[in-house]
Formats: C-alpha cells, structure tokens, sequence
C-alpha cells in the first residue's frame, strides 16, 4: 500500500468551512427527523464535477471528525478510481484514519453498493445520488413532484412498476429500486442493486444520502421500516445466482460478472472486495490453524 | 336518471367571481346541478365559460362565491374550504375532467392501460392482474381495442385519446364529470362517435355533467340544461330546447342565429 | 266532472327579435282551454295562427310572455310550468307530458330499436330492462310498417314518412297522462295515418289528456273529441 497522502495545511478540516458543515448538519438533522424526505441545501462547488460524488462527499465532510475512521467503496471495490481519490481527498483535507475493513469503519462513503457485513450501531453510511427524486422520469416538474410527496399521493410510481410488468413481463428495475420509507415518503435509494434494498430495513446504522448536482439531502435512522414497492401478484424479489464466488466461495452475496478472456470464459466473483478478502483470509486460516490467526481479522 | 329523487342538489354554485388582474373573467354566476343533469355552458371566446369550469372543478379558488359538492363519503362540502390534499383526492374519486386537448388531461408517455387504471392505484389498489382487467373493460366501454392496452396514446388518433381520458376519469364512477369542448378539433363522424358514447355513459352511469361547448348542436345533443354566457355573466338559461327553440336574451338570439344550416 | 290534467290561462307569446331592430312578434293572446283526462281536443286555425306555439307552451319549449300553463290544477300536484325549476320540468315531460313533434331529430349512430326503445329504459340499468324495452319498440315499429330490417339502422337514412312513424313510436311508447301531436300524420299514407288514428284512441281509452293540431280534416274528425280554433283568442273553454 502507498503511503497516505499528507494533510494540507492550506485548507480547512474536510475541505468545507465551518459555516457550510454547520449548513449541512441543520440539514441532515431534518432529513433525519423526517425520514425518506428530499431536504433541500445548498451544495457547495467540490472540486470535482458534478456526477462523481459532490453530494456524498458534502456530507461526509460536514460529519467527519479527526478520531473518524472513514472507508470509501465504489461499486462494492475500495480500490476503484472514484473510490480511490475520494479517500485521498479527505486524507488530504483531514488527515483522518482510512480502512477497508467496513466493521472498523465509523463512517462509509458508498456509491452503488451497501456492504455485506452488516452495519452496527454508531456506524453512518452515506451514498451518492444521482437522481434524489424517484418519480422523475414520469413527473419532471419539481412542484409537482413536491406536491405530491406533501400530500401522498403515490399512485404514478405504481404506474412506473406497473409499465415495467407490461411491457416485459415483471418489474425491470433491478437497481435505484424505489421504497416506502417509514410508511410515509417515497424515496429513491440511489442506484444500489436491488438486492441491497432489503438490508437498508431496520438497519442499526444510520443511513444519508447525498445529491449534489440537485441539492438535496435525505436520510434513514436507525431501526427505520423500508420496504420495497411492489405488487401483490407481483412481489419483491431479489437477484440469485447460480454460482458462488469463484474466490471466496460465498452463495449471499452480490455477484459482479467477469470476463476472463477472449473466449467469453467468465466467472462471478463479490462485488464487496472487503467481504471477499475477508472470507478467503478465513477460509486460509481454516486450512491452516494457529492461535496467531485468531487476531488475522482484527 | 334519478332525477327528482335526490334531495339535494349535486353542486351548488352561487355567487362565482373570478378576476384576472383587474379584469373580471366571471361574475355573478350561480346555479344548482342535480345528480345525471347535464348542463351546457354555451358563449363565444373569452365569455368566461372555461375559467367557470375550472372554478367549479375545484382547479382555481374563485375571488368570491362558493362552490359546494355532495360528495359520496362526507356530504355537502365546500370545494375550496377544505384542505388541498382532500380536494384532490376528492377530484380523484368523484369528480372527473375531460380536458379539450387530450394530452392535458393523459399521461402521453405511459401505456393507455395504465393510464385508465392510474386512479385505482392511487386509490390502493396493487393486484396487477386485477388492474388489467378492469383496464380491458373500460378500454371496450370507450370502444377502443384492449389489444392496444400497451401501446402510448402517442400512437392514438385524437378521437381514440379523448375515448381514453374518458375512460380514465369514469373508471372510480364519478357522479360529476366536467368536459371542457371535448370534441373540438375532432372529425364529424369522429365527434358522432364520441358523442354517442358520452350520451350512452351519461345515461348509463347516472352522470352530471358541466359541458362547455361553442357547437350548440352538441349542446342540443348531451345537455339537458343549458346557460349562456357573455362576458363573464350568465345571460340566459333554461332546458337546452328552451333556449335554443326560443332565446330571449339578445345575445342567445345571435348565438342562435349564427349556426350554418346543415 | 273530473278535474282538469291540464289548465292554460290567459296564455300569452309574443317573440321579440333583438336584432331586426326589437321588432315585436305576438303569436297568441290570451288562450284559455282547459283538458281532461279521455279528451281529444283538436286545435283549428290557419297556417301561422300559433297552433304549433301552443303545443310548444304546453311542453315548456316555448316561454310564455303572460298567463299559465298548470298541471293539474288545484291538487297537490299542482305544476305552473314557468314557475317550476328545471328538474321538475325534465320530471314532467319524462312522466307527464309526451309530445309528438313534427319532425325526428335524428341522432346520429343510435339504432332505430333504440331510439324508440329508450324512454322505457331511463332510470333503469339492467339488461333484462333493456331487452324488453327493445321488445316492446319491436311491437310499435311493427304497428307503423317499419320493415324488421331497418330496426338496427339510425333513422337519418330513412324517408321522411319513415322518420315521423320512428318519432310517433318513440312518443307515444311510453304511456304518459298527457299527450301532444304536432301534425303527426304529416308526411304519412292512408295506412298508416289511420294507424295513428288507432294509437290516438287508446291513448283516450287509458285516459290520456290529449291536444293535437291535424292538418288533415279527416283525421282531425276521427280522433276529436272537442275542437277548439286559436284564432278565438280568450273566447273557448
């Protein structure tokens, strides 16, 4: 591993100055004391572009402090580019401690994916939106939409799931899979698999969502109802796979598809790289006992 | 029809006023609706006739005057004293509104089934093969294929989109239904078809109806009722034959006179 | 003596024409007649003289200028026409007053069967309702020489003489108390002018009130019980 980038002392802990963190906390304390609500705020120029994780990356620097111990994953994989210079900022901007290890982690930066492990209480895991508003494709207009989450009226997602059945059999969507949030607001939970939907339903963890490019913020406490919209003859369901991991041998988790060569020979390995390393670490520990390999995972 | 044997009329306008700015687009305006009535609401351009229908459908809150509904579940309700969410689902279940361009009142980009069962939905109804099937049924009622289910109303001629935005809005059984020229811009045997349909429903279904219209010849057809407007005011009213066969009022006698001999 | 079903008072209609500079155009003065239940009472008069505006005052077409038309005068059911709300005149002409005009307003797509049938399907939505009711308009197209294969087609295809039988059946099918014939044999042959001579009698015999303006003298004489000129403004009974 290279070594962590220094801290830069000509700006401010986590990039953003006191007022805008304070800002965007009033922020997350609405979101999170109405849960599944779009709160708008004033997202702030990054310096990335819109479209590579603004919203998260606000977030994240309005909660972290220097003891936070943050990991950033992108598609499940710690070492993707996004993933990777993410990480680097907030070394740089805060000089905070860094992990792939999501149960040592207090805070997790996520696009795409929640982790396998499960999350515990005191974690925060935030996610990076593209599109905050789940009835976007079918309402554009924001004062409609915004009328429509204030008064309930859900109806035009049903239309959105009942078109996918109609036109192909069953709901497509397989990913930004949108849910009821608390019994009360319709919520789109970024573009993770739909087989991540249900571990975002009574997590111990508490759960924010960030969208820059569109200003808004949204959260999930902890121990919060969130089911996944369906239809009685058509319910929820989530993706299986035929094989395990071709590395670690797990048949729960969530499996990326790679090609291996030009013949089209392909295997399915986690998407979760943490979850992956983790299992083939214990799995080699198994092969070989040693009291030594109890401490492996710490 | 049940016509007399409601003891209490369905709507109930009195003393409807609507500025924009300071011109005064309606004034005046007051009338009861009985339960399967069908009222036309007949003038020129700028008469106030579609600002008046908008008002009673609960769309724009007038500058004076009521508007009060019998509705199924609550009784008489003023439309614009309760809260907004109540007066949209209310619009939902009770009240429908045919809009004059079909794309106002559908969603173009979504499948006609959908469409006509949308109400449901929001309503809570999530079996799909239920909402299918109570799609294929209204689509036949309209007289448009159920085959065609699936397609947009992008693919739809005119006449098949307003046969829809019928469709969707009669599918929770209104008791009111307010058409805002719904055959204007439609071919004559297009319009004919139309017209028998909103005949037959109306009588079937036990409907009201507020209809604006310019053509008096579809006024003769559907409505029982009818007022004229000029300017904002209600000239003249009267059973439509009443007012067609024998104006008073200088400005119906134009109305009247203008229509081309067929 | 029983009561009369239908009272007209003092009934005045004069047009006023806006925009041939407010010319005035009266057509009746003062017309009182009074109708009972089993009478015929045939209007007289020349072209012009205002028979047909009475009948279109007694189904509240027409608009009278002065005096009244009352339904049953003098009981609880009492109804002056141009004081009664528009309900209770769309009541009346569903229940009480039918009228025979002197031409079929065709609507368009609508089945012959249908049309005739549809005055005895209102208020009703069953399909057994339906069915008899196209049952019976079978029988009274059947009595007016209408071919059985014309039945599913809308009259506004048909000859003149097939649309007025179209409109006499669809008049007279439901029984209603009152009756109005506005020259109903008009554009009708010998055969079937004596048909409606026919349907006028049982109307009598069940007790309808019946006014009707003829304009064949011998068809006047064979339905009337009565005969009343308009001409003799205020001066008949």
């Amino acid at each position: 591993m290279s070594t962590a980038p220094a801290r830069d002392s000509h700006v401010n802990f986590a990039y953003l100055d006191e007022h805008t963190k304070r800002m965007i906390r009033r922020a997350i304390l609405k979101a999170v004391c109405i849960p599944g609500y779009q709160v708008a705020f004033g997202s702030r120029e990054m310096p990335l572009p819109y479209g590579w994780g603004t919203g998260g990356i606000q977030v994240t620097a309005a909660l972290l402090g220097p003891r936070d111990v943050l990991k950033v994953i992108d598609q499940g994989s710690d070492d993707t580019v996004n993933a990777v210079n993410i990480r680097r900022f907030f070394q740089r901007t805060a000089g905070v401690e860094v992990t792939t290890r999501t149960q040592r982690a207090d805070v997790i930066q996520t696009r795409h994916r929640i982790p396998e492990t499960p999350l515990r209480e005191g974690q925060i895991i935030v996610y990076q939106v593209p599109v905050p508003e789940p009835m976007q494709r079918l309402e554009p207009r924001e004062a409609e939409t915004r009328k429509l989450h204030g008064l309930a009226e859900y109806g035009l997602m049903h239309v959105k799931l009942y078109e996918d059945i109609a036109r192909l059999g069953h709901i497509a969507t397989t990913y930004d899979y949108p849910v009821l949030v608390n019994d009360r607001y319709v919520m789109a939970p970024s573009p993770i698999p739909k087989f991540d939907n249900p571990k975002m339903h009574m997590n111990p963890a508490l759960q924010i969502f960030g969208a820059g490019r569109e200003k808004r913020i949204y959260a999930v406490p902890p121990y919060t109802p969130v089911e996944s919209l369906a239809f009685e003859d058509h319910p929820f369901s989530v993706q299986k796979w035929d094989h395990p991991c071709a590395l670690c041998g797990a048949t729960d988790s969530f499996l990326d598809e790679v090609i291996t060569d030009d013949r089209g020979t392909r295997m399915f390995v986690c998407s979760d790289s943490d979850y992956c390393n983790t299992r083939q670490e214990r799995r080699q520990n198994e092969a070989v006992p040693d009291k030594e390999n109890i401490h492996a995972d710490a | 029809m049940q016509m007399h044997d409601a003891a209490e009329p369905l709507l109930r306008v009195r003393g409807l006023r609507r500025l924009y700015g300071r011109r005064v687009a309606i004034d005046e305006v007051s009338f009861d609706l009985w339960p399967g009535e069908v009222l036309a609401v007949v003038g020129e351009s700028g008469s106030g006739k579609t600002t008046l229908l908008h008002s009673i459908a609960g769309h724009h809150a007038p500058d004076a005057g009521s508007v009060s509904f019998n509705a199924r579940e609550h009784g008489h309700v003023d439309l614009y004293s309760m809260p907004e969410g109540r007066r949209r689902a209310l619009a939902r279940t009770d009240l429908g509104f045919v809009h004059q361009n079909a794309a106002d009142g559908l969603r173009m980009n979504v499948s006609a089934g959908a469409n006509v069962v949308e109400r449901l939905m929001s309503l809570g109804q999530h079996n799909y093969g239920n909402l299918r099937a109570q799609a294929a049924e209204w689509l036949e009622r309209v007289e448009i294929d159920p085959l065609r289910m699936d397609d947009t109303p992008l693919t739809f001629s005119g006449g098949m989109r307003q046969r829809l935005q019928i469709a969707r809005n009669l599918i929770t059984l209104p008791r009111l239904m307010f058409l805002d020229e719904p055959t204007s811009g439609l071919d004559v045997s297009v319009q004919a078809r139309l017209l028998d349909l909103l005949r037959q429903l109306t009588r079937q279904l036990g409907l009201a109806a507020v209809l604006v219209t310019h053509d008096l010849a579809v006024a003769r057809l559907l409505a029982h009722r009818m007022i004229v407007m000029q300017k904002g005011r209600v000239v003249e009213s009267g059973l439509t034959d009443q007012v067609l066969d024998d104006p008073e009022h200088a400005y119906s006698q134009l109305l009247v006179s203008s229509v081309l001999p067929t | 003596m029983s009561s009369p079903v239908l009272q007209i008072e003092n009934l005045g209609k004069r047009f006023t024409l806006h925009h041939q500079q407010r010319a005035q155009l009266p057509v009746l003065d003062d017309v009182n007649l009074s109708v009972r239940a089993g009478e015929c009472v045939v209007i007289d008069g020349a072209s012009g003289a205002g028979k047909s505006t009475l009948l279109k005052l007694v189904y509240a077409n027409y608009r009278p200028t002065s005096g009244r038309v009352v339904l049953y005068p003098g009981t609880s059911q009492e109804l002056d026409l141009a004081k009664a709300p528009e309900r209770t005149l769309l009541a009346a002409r569903r229940d009480v007053i039918g009228y025979v005009s002197q031409f079929l307003r065709a609507i368009p797509r609508v089945p012959a069967l249908d049309v005739v049938a549809e005055p005895l399907m209102e208020g009703s939505t069953g399909g057994e309702a339906a069915a008899a009711a196209r049952e019976e308009a079978g029988r009274w197209l059947e009595r007016l020489r209408i071919p059985s294969r014309l039945w599913q087609l809308p009259p506004a295809t048909f000859s003149g003489g097939e649309q007025q039988r179209v409109n006499i059946a669809r008049s007279m099918i439901k029984p209603r108390p009152i009756l109005l014939l506005d020259e109903p044999t008009a554009s009708l042959d010998a055969a079937n002018s004596r048909t409606v001579v026919e349907l006028v009698h049982e109307a009598r015999e069940r007790g309808a009130a019946i006014v009707g303006v003829f304009h064949d003298p011998e068809i006047a004489a064979a339905v009337a019980t009565r005969r009343v000129a308009v001409s003799q403004f205020g001066r008949n009974a």
